[in-house]
């Protein structure tokens, strides 16, 4: 399975910042301090999606998991390192190649009603990008997304509608639909299925898992909701304030967690099974990735802190074979 | 001998009037709660589980209204009794916790404006003691360094923290009754698990009762003794915790817990409920599940009753598992 991985990320960091206001740009004129705020939304992160494999990236709000989704979309240029497209390198490609790539990779947002035009027909939502980029002519555009629209579940009668005359799941669907229609290799779904009903989630998750047998295509799927994420992922890669603490393939990972993290995580998971749990609490809140904690950022609600996990950042490393972990107690003697 | 009942819903039916027809969004629902136990009120979008807790509540805004039934409080008829009765039970005796913290908080003051408000407006006591009273509030629903805390606005708390400040509203007259809508939902895992924390400790030591309305089986699963499944307005399933998710009778239940990813080979399609939610104006006759249903039969284009098919395990249903034969 080390053949060259589909898309590969090559030490990704995203910076945003807050030009600082007029007030205390004055004021430095005078010797005040610099006030610009950095957001550090992802901070040196390394992944590879191998051909034909489903990753799941896991982690809480404000982790950084949608810049990253954003960034290997191509939607968002990443202020650092290198995205690789089938082993090139997107940014210093041709601008037809760069398209190519773009087309390529395609990808779902968890609410459809703000990513779809409201005042477009679910035709025209689906046979735009295809006629533009030349794959199918204007005669057969109609047969063409008849065919996308099967493929993703839906009715083809009901194309010319607009999708507020849908229920979620069908929006998600024409969502699916979109993106299929440019024959891509690989989806980005960003919390795809969070939004919908347990039942109709069930019908969209299903929908993934029969366009990858029928169509080949490599998954990035993020989510926080671990259950899903064990049930269609190969791979898994928890994220915690803009860095990857662990990453194993999917049994690896829910049976033999390593990071405290990835621990916590799994354990505060109510399960199905359990009945009348005795919930215990994780200490402490997401720290603001405004002023992360320095060291290992997980240091301050972490059981088995100590000393040097608050100075030095842990690097993310091999503990066992296939399985990467960014945790300074691997060093320890057990 | 039974319990102590702090609520008892009978027959409850609450409809909306809606160009020119007649939504019954609760239809017909009956259930109760002990002292100091926990109701898992389960549906989907759309099943009439909020609108269920908002007429306890009395919150029901026209053109909705309660069109029949009784809400039965420690022996008063909430359906029945005035506004200004209502007004005083309303976060005294009863209290509700929504979705979005921001539907119980003011955005415009203080932390410890609205809680002293609270207090004051149930009880005469001092502004002072009033004040201890909110502070002690904040520290047992687990915010650090509440005295600082109380003199914030409620934007300067995170997601988490802002629903412990509802809880703590919530719990500031030691209600023998919280409705709790969905109050987990938008939290991330950690955060979920620490406000699960804090309302088992608080309804064991307080003996509260609670009604936990969620969409999110395995929630209920680890938190409630009883549960209570809505499907189109009507309960389809109600019994004990265990017994509901280890032997649903009803097909929609069982489908419910059937497409929960756990509960499947990992990898392969979950097994899924065909179709989707019918609107309420336009349900099918008999069982309003029927459609959808992988059991249905002849018998169900007539509504079914709720029987008590095993002992304190009722569903709605003509055809339930485990009890009738499949269909060939």
């Amino acid at each position: 399975m080390s053949s060259s991985p589909m898309v590969e990320l090559v030490g990704i960091a995203k910076r945003f910042s807050k030009p600082a206001g007029i007030a205390s740009r004055i004021a430095r004129r005078f010797g005040g301090p610099e006030r610009a705020t950095t957001v550090h939304a992802i901070d040196g992160v390394d992944l590879a999606i191998a051909r034909g494999q489903v990753l799941g990236l896991v982690g809480e709000s404000g982790c950084g998991k949608s810049t990253l989704g954003r960034i290997v979309a191509g939607i968002m240029p990443p202020s650092e390192g290198e995205v690789r497209w089938q082993g090139r390198n997107v940014a210093g490609a041709t601008r037809a190649e760069a398209r190519k790539a773009k087309l390529g990779i395609q990808m779902i947002f968890q609410d459809p009603m703000s990513s779809l035009n409201p005042r477009m027909r679910v035709a025209d939502i689906v046979g735009e990008a295809p006629l533009v980029h030349g794959l199918v002519g204007r005669r057969e555009i109609d047969a063409y997304v008849d065919e996308q629209l099967v493929s993703a579940g839906l009715d083809p009668a009901y194309k010319r509608r607009y999708p507020h005359q849908f229920s979620g799941g069908q929006r998600q669907r024409i969502s699916i639909a979109r993106a299929l229609a440019v024959q891509p290799q690989f989806l980005v779904c960003d919390e795809s299925v969070a939004a919908l009903d347990v039942s109709i989630q069930a019908q969209v998750i299903n929908l993934f898992l029969k366009l990858r047998e029928d169509l080949d295509l490599t998954y990035l799927f993020i989510s926080h909701d671990l259950g899903v994420v064990e049930h269609l992922s190969d791979r898994v890669a928890i994220m915690y304030l803009g860095r990857i603490v662990e990453e194993a393939p999917t049994g690896e990972i829910f049976a033999r967690a390593n990071h405290p993290y990835t621990q916590s995580l799994l354990a505060a998971v109510p399960k199905i099974e359990n009945r009348k749990t005795t919930f215990v609490a994780v200490k402490g809140e997401i720290p603001s990735p405004l002023n992360p904690p320095a060291g290992c950022h997980f240091h301050p609600r972490c059981p088995h802190a100590f000393a040097r996990c608050r100075s030095e950042r842990p690097a993310i490393r091999q503990i066992a074979p296939d399985h990467f972990s960014a945790c300074h107690l691997n060093d320890e003697p057990r | 001998m039974t319990p102590t009942v702090t609520l008892e819903v009978r027959d409850l039916s609450t409809h909306f009037h809606a160009s020119g027809t007649t939504l019954k969004a609760v239809d017909g629902v009956s259930f109760s709660v002990a002292r100091g136990k926990v109701l898992g009120l389960v549906g989907e979008s759309g099943s009439g589980k909020t609108v269920t807790g908002f007429s306890i509540m009395r919150l029901v805004d026209p053109p909705g209204f309660i069109a029949g039934g009784s809400i039965l409080f420690q022996g008063l008829d909430l359906a029945r009794i005035s506004n200004e009765e209502m007004r005083r039970l309303r976060g005294n005796r009863i209290a509700m916790i929504f979705q979005d913290p921001m539907m119980t908080l003011n955005p415009g003051l203080r932390v410890d404006t609205q809680m002293v408000e609270t207090i004051l407006a149930h009880e005469s006591t001092s502004r002072e003691e009033a004040r201890q009273r909110a502070r002690d509030a904040l520290g047992m629903v687990g915010i650090p360094s509440p005295d600082e805390r109380l003199r914030s606005y409620p934007h300067q708390f995170s997601g988490g923290m802002r629903q412990r400040v509802a809880i703590a509203i919530a719990m500031l007259h030691r209600p023998e009754l919280i409705i709790a809508d969905e109050p987990t939902t938008a939290l991330d895992v950690t955060i979920q698990g620490q406000i699960l924390a804090e309302v088992q400790k608080l309804t064991r030591q307080f003996g509260t009762s609670l009604i936990w309305i969620s969409h999110d089986l395995s929630v209920v699963a680890a938190l409630a003794d009883e549960i209570a499944v809505m499907y189109a307005g009507r309960l389809v399933e109600q019994g004990e915790v265990g017994e509901v998710l280890d032997r649903p009778l009803h097909p929609y239940t069982k489908g419910l817990i059937d497409s929960v990813p756990s509960r499947n080979r990992r990898g392969a399609p979950l097994r899924q409920i065909q179709g989707m939610t019918p609107s309420l104006a336009n349900l099918p006759s008999g069982c309003s599940f029927r459609t959808r249903c992988p059991r249905a039969a002849e018998i169900c284009q007539q509504a079914p009753a709720t029987r008590e098919w095993l002992p304190g395990h009722t569903a709605r249903c003509h055809r339930p598992h485990h009890l009738v034969e499949e269909p060939a």
